[in-house]
């Protein structure tokens, strides 16, 4: 059996697809799991996991409880826990081509070992928990490091817009992180894996890739400069600082740019330091505080 | 000529960032969905990393550097000739909001130095907190520093507005801040936290007639530096447990002494002492979630000191070698929690795996536990550290190749 995907984290349409290949009992080494190009969903208005309701609209179960509701996906041919639809939601955000098949196999799987999930020591137990993890991150990283720039606002709202670039197809996941955070304003978020939208009533989604764009904003300037200055020279640790903020995302950052710069100064601004130690006299309101004070205690 | 905002910008966070805390985590679960801007999440987030490698967070600032105490340890103090600069509360308000917009900062860090008196400053960074809450609606995250001696009115008001409040002990002993932060005064500083405390235990009562208030829902917190006088890692350590316990502390920081422009002659001017800071972390982590007691961690060590070369984990399990090997298949939570190379995480997976089926190595390498650190440690079902745990050089396997010396 061959499924033709669009492959760009919609958990519907590989769960439509492995529902039905498990209703026909195909086994997992039979079903080709194949990516297809190019055709997108435009700002249309598909929800994000958070949001199951639209995945669940199909099948009129939209305000069931988390529980039921994952046992109604795969009904009537399979029943699953609620923490294998959370995993694989994850999982089929990545971008590695082979996670269709693994969760296809662990649905598979699951059908006569129950509590093959609970094994953490499982090879494709720990292949999924891989994926998941490597989601996860990136996920994170995006509500860290996207950054907004201000642009012309076209009510009485703010708008704001922000480049980005994930590793996986993360932005419908995360796009509820910055409705809930910045509810009060209109933005942006493009991405080359999609992008999101938010004008205050609902959330927005595009599967397309956007095209980078370059925007000014001033606020920049004073965020360089407070990230320079809350920088201890005598501390430098560069490896630390790179394992957390991988190269991969400095490009879209604009403190970035002041990095090699900070780690090249570090020595000489400590050393700098040294030399100035302790002038000889303190200033004036120091010594007029010490005259105060003696005055009082006289 | 007055300084632009950038300009004091940098003078300000310049001088904040000796204070080491930058966490915005742990608090109340809130968002903009209902008006406002701002959300908290239950791990707060770095939003960037310093080239010290350290999280940027918060909006780490001062309301001015402008100081009438004079302590030695202290950039800010009225003796150092460093540039001075002060926001105005509409400022720090403004930079707030404006950063978290853009999404640089999960909310602000407030501190500063102490101007007219310490209520007249405290009232200032109280107007801050306010501001931003009530004029503006955010829901960020907001920690503020507390100012020594201001009133506990105060204090207690600042609580109604901010996530968090530390109270800083300074140095880990009385006779330290009594010689370095002369103005200071240890038995006020700890009386501010009880009250502090009792404040947070009497708003998280429940009530029935009202829906309660939230105040400091991130708890309180405080800082010492290490390394400005010669307190050992044992006293550091009883200092912090006694904090813990008596005031129920979220956190203590330890910040290692850094060399500071203009520094007081007073003191040394070393590098900071890093690796100490983090094996206090370490000593503090034992401490708090692997059930060590603090005489424990360093009851073997004769100066009082953690080895720096070994985490202390490792080295008290060196010390104790009888405990040892542990069965991974039998042993209790609380034995795993002991064994060097396993932490909070790796022990509940292995007590879930074990459910399973019986522990071998490879399983281990599959839970992703670093197998080299932990194989003298334990026994599995295909493994027993035969007589490794009595060698005598067990040390040396260990602690780190000795550096190689080059040429010059
Ligand atoms: S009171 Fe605070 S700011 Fe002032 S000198 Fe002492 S530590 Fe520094």
């Amino acid at each position: 059996m061959k499924v033709r995907l669009n492959a760009r984290g919609n958990y519907g349409e590989w769960r439509k697809a492995a529902r039905a290949a498990l209703t026909n009992g195909i086994e997992p080494k039979f079903v080709d799991w194949a990516v297809e190009t190019e055709t997108y969903d435009l700002f249309g208005e598909t929800a994000s996991s958070d949001d199951a309701a639209v995945y669940e609209a199909s099948e009129g179960s939209a305000s069931t409880p988390a529980n039921a509701r994952a046992q109604a996906v795969l009904k009537p041919a399979a029943f699953v826990s609620s923490a294998f639809i959370e995993l694989t939601e994850m999982a089929i955000c990545h971008s590695d081509a082979k996670r269709f098949d693994l969760c296809y196999r662990l649905l598979w799987r699951l059908q006569s070992q129950k509590h093959l999930l609970d094994d953490p020591a499982d090879p494709d137990v720990r292949a999924l928990h891989g994926l998941v993890k490597s989601v996860r991150r990136d996920m994170h990283k995006m509500k860290a490091f996207v950054r907004f720039k201000e642009t012309q606002a076209v009510s009485e709202r703010r708008a704001f817009v922000a480049w980005f670039e994930p590793e996986h197809f993360i932005v419908a996941q995360t796009a509820p992180f910055f409705q809930r955070r910045f509810g009060d304003m209109d933005w942006i978020i493009a991405t080359p894996k999609g992008s999101a939208a938010w004008k205050g009533a609902r959330l927005h989604f595009s599967e397309a890739p956007a095209k980078p764009f370059e925007l000014k904003d001033e606020a920049d300037d004073l965020w360089r400069a407070y990230y320079a200055n809350i920088f201890n020279p005598a501390r430098l640790k560069v490896s630390a600082m790179q394992s957390e903020m991988p190269k991969k995302y400095w490009k879209n950052l604009p403190e970035a740019t002041l990095i090699p710069e900070l780690i090249r100064d570090a020595d000489k601004r400590v050393r700098q330091m040294h030399e100035r130690a302790s002038s000889a006299e303190a200033p004036a309101f120091h010594r007029a505080l010490k005259s105060r004070m003696t005055d009082r205690s006289q | 000529m007055k300084k632009s905002l950038r300009e004091r910008l940098a003078i300000l966070s310049d001088a904040a960032k000796y204070d080491a805390s930058c966490a915005s985590s742990g608090t109340s679960k809130r968002d903009s969905r209902s008006g406002g801007l701002g959300s908290t999440e239950s791990s707060g987030i770095c939003h960037a990393y310093a080239p010290d490698g350290r999280c940027i967070s918060l909006l780490k600032i001062l309301m001015t550097n402008f100081c009438i105490y004079d302590c030695a340890y202290c950039i800010n103090r009225s003796s150092s000739n460093v540039e001075r600069a002060r926001f105005s509360a509409d400022e720090v308000v403004w930079l707030t909001l404006e950063f978290y917009r853009r999404n640089y900062i999960e909310g602000l860090f407030l501190s500063s130095g102490i101007i007219r008196s310490s209520d007249y400053t405290m009232e200032q960074m109280v107007k801050i907190a306010k501001d931003l809450r009530l004029k503006h609606d955010f829901r960020g995250y907001i920690h503020l520093k507390t100012i020594p001696e201001a009133s506990a009115a105060l204090i207690e008001e600042a609580g109604l507005y901010a996530d968090r409040l530390s109270i800083n002990i300074e140095l880990p002993t009385d006779a330290g801040v009594e010689a370095l932060a002369p103005q200071k005064h240890p038995q006020n500083i700890r009386r501010s936290m009880g009250e502090l405390r009792q404040k947070i235990d009497e708003f998280s009562e429940p009530t029935f007639r009202r829906r309660r208030k939230r105040f400091v829902p991130a708890g309180q917190s405080t800082q010492m530096i290490i390394g400005a006088d010669a307190t050992n890692d044992a006293t550091i350590l009883g200092s912090s447990a006694s904090l813990y316990g008596r005031f129920r502390l979220r956190r203590v920081y330890y910040s290692a002494f850094s060399p500071i422009p203009d520094a007081s002659n007073v003191l040394p001017l070393i590098k900071p002492p890093l690796i100490r800071e983090h094996r206090l972390y370490q000593a503090d982590w034992l401490y708090r979630f692997y059930g060590f007691d603090i005489a424990e961690i360093t009851a073997g060590r004769k100066d009082g000191m953690l080895d720096l070369d070994l985490d202390p984990k490792l080295a008290w399990a060196l010390e104790n070698r009888e405990r040892f090997p542990v069965d991974v298949n039998r042993a209790d939570k609380e034995v795993l929690f002991r064994v060097p190379g396993l932490g909070v995480k790796s022990v509940q997976s292995l007590l879930n795996a074990r459910r399973y089926r019986r522990l071998k190595i490879e399983d281990l390498v599959r839970l992703k536990i670093s197998v080299r650190k932990v194989k003298p440690f334990i026994v599995t079902d295909d493994w027993t550290p035969i007589k490794l745990i009595d060698r005598a050089n067990l040390r040396e396997l260990f602690a780190p190749e000795p550096e190689q010396l080059v040429l010059l």
